[in-house]
């Protein structure tokens, strides 16, 4: 199954897990498998359109999906996915 | 024009000069180079450490905050000694002790639109070690109109993020992340917390790539971006690539000068730094004493993590983390008269943000969390 790695920030939206496993043929129904076992994740990372969030990529390998096919793209039975989420802080 | 070295200099560095891609020709480039450190916290601390001791001739370093006690766990650069003092100057003696043939310049003031471009220009990198995404973008939009490389790191809790943007052979930070998320959304680091380590492990990653930038060695994180996970001590590297529509670098570019960065970034009316909504919306500390002890039914809501309530907490006050909260309102009722707390405030507004949207009215935010319960109401509580 491919395997989605999700940062500290959000896995408090995915009871701790760093990584989850889900179904799906393209990015997209990953996706919707993604917000079906934890919905509280959704509105971080989509916007009311269904699109991804401005402040939010979504990598499949070393690719921004978005430079690949989008939510569209295809998925491989391993493929790895990286949710990277913008993080400000540095100073205090 | 590179400088001569004297021999002090020679000995103080020998061990660069003995590295083929450095020595003596990449030194006298290093004592000719300029570096600009934005922010001297947690990142700007290990940045300025290095570069000081690399021999990088002129650093200037911009922050207009004063050393704090729980600054210590993670800003090696100040000591207990340097309590109170300036940021800056805190930062400058440290980097003159250890080395005092480089020059210091500093800027105590916020890095802003009216200052940037006059504190910035003369400076061949810049560091962004800022904590805040109205400087992140300020930091990056300046680096794209002046031509200047921008290293690039942050961090969160024990997750980092480095990379350098450069317009001029690659992506930026906006074509990354074309907009910031709403105020609110995404915790600092004051209120989310972080392993004092993490920006060590971030910083010296950024003061690596501004020296091999500097010397021009190496190949630099442009066009990468390298992710780090303390927890599981994982490093994974993603590609950035331009974005054609990026509205600072792209094609046809909207933001040709510095904008209004604080109103890009959504930060509101009111100050969250200071725990404080505005208007009629907060209580104090006092106020909510003055009422407890007049018997007023009051339900107390604390939006904070269940782990920080081993910390401090108020007696019979309901525990729903703002995460939950838009979840759980039913548990809530409307009708009754409520005060919403969290450490310092901050979580506390944007959950009465939440509250006052659902259709609550009878709610207030405790200006300055717990925090300020424990400095003016009841000092057995710790402030953290």
């Amino acid at each position: 199954m491919p395997s989605l790695r999700i940062p500290t920030p959000l896995r408090t939206y995915t009871n701790g897990q760093s990584e989850v496993a889900l179904g799906g043929r393209t990015v997209s129904e990953a996706m919707s498998d993604l917000v079906a076992q934890y919905p509280n994740l959704k509105q971080h990372i989509f916007n009311g359109q269904g699109s991804l969030r401005p402040f939010v990529n979504l990598f499949l390998g070393e690719e921004n999906v978005k430079d690949l096919g989008g939510l569209d793209t295809p998925l491989e039975e391993n493929d790895r996915m990286l949710l990277i989420p913008s993080i400000a802080g540095g100073s205090n | 024009m590179p400088l001569e070295l004297s021999h002090s200099e020679i000995l103080r560095y020998s061990r660069h000069l003995l590295i083929p891609e450095v020595g003596l020709s990449g030194q006298r480039k290093l004592k000719a180079a300029s570096a600009l450190i934005i922010g001297t916290g947690g990142l700007g601390s290990p940045v300025s450490l290095y570069l000081a001791a690399a021999g990088v001739g002129r650093i200037g370093l911009v922050d207009y905050d004063v050393v704090d006690f729980s600054n210590l766990q993670r800003q090696v650069i100040h000591a207990t000694s340097g309590l109170g003092s300036l940021k800056v100057e805190s930062a400058r003696d440290r980097m003159l002790d250890i080395n005092p043939d480089i020059r210091v310049d500093t800027y105590n003031e916020p890095f802003t639109s009216d200052n940037a471009v006059r504190i910035a220009q003369d400076y061949d990198i810049l560091i962004d070690g800022t904590d805040n995404f109205a400087t992140r973008y300020l930091t990056n939009d300046l680096c794209v109109l002046l031509g200047k490389p921008n290293v690039y790191g942050s961090i969160y809790r024990f997750d980092g993020q480095v990379s350098v943007f450069d317009a001029r052979y690659g992506p930026c930070y906006r074509c990354l992340f074309p907009e910031p998320p709403p105020p609110g959304l995404v915790p600092s680091c004051a209120e989310g917390g972080v392993l004092g380590v993490l920006p060590g492990t971030i910083g010296t990653i950024q003061a690596t790539e501004a020296l091999k930038i500097l010397l021009g060695i190496g190949e630099p994180l442009i066009g990468r971006l390298l992710l780090y996970n303390a927890l599981d001590m994982s490093f994974d590297f993603v590609k950035l690539r331009k974005n054609p529509q990026c509205k600072v670098c792209g094609l046809d570019p909207e933001v040709t000068e510095l904008i209004d960065y604080e109103e890009f970034c959504g930060v509101p009316g009111y100050d969250l730094e200071k725990g404080s909504v505005g208007g009629d919306w907060d209580i104090t500390a006092e106020q909510l004493a003055d009422k407890l002890e007049h018997g007023d039914q009051i339900r107390l809501l604390d939006v904070r993590e269940p782990h920080e309530l081993e910390i401090s907490h108020l007696d019979g006050a309901t525990v729903i983390p703002l995460g939950q909260l838009a979840a759980r309102l039913s548990e809530l009722d409307s009708a009754e008269e409520m005060v919403v707390l969290c450490k310092s405030g901050t979580r506390s507004a944007r959950a009465l943000e939440l509250l006052v949207s659902a259709g609550f009215r009878k709610v207030k935010n405790l200006e300055g969390g717990i925090n300020a319960w424990a400095e003016e109401i009841d000092p057995s509580l710790p402030i953290y």
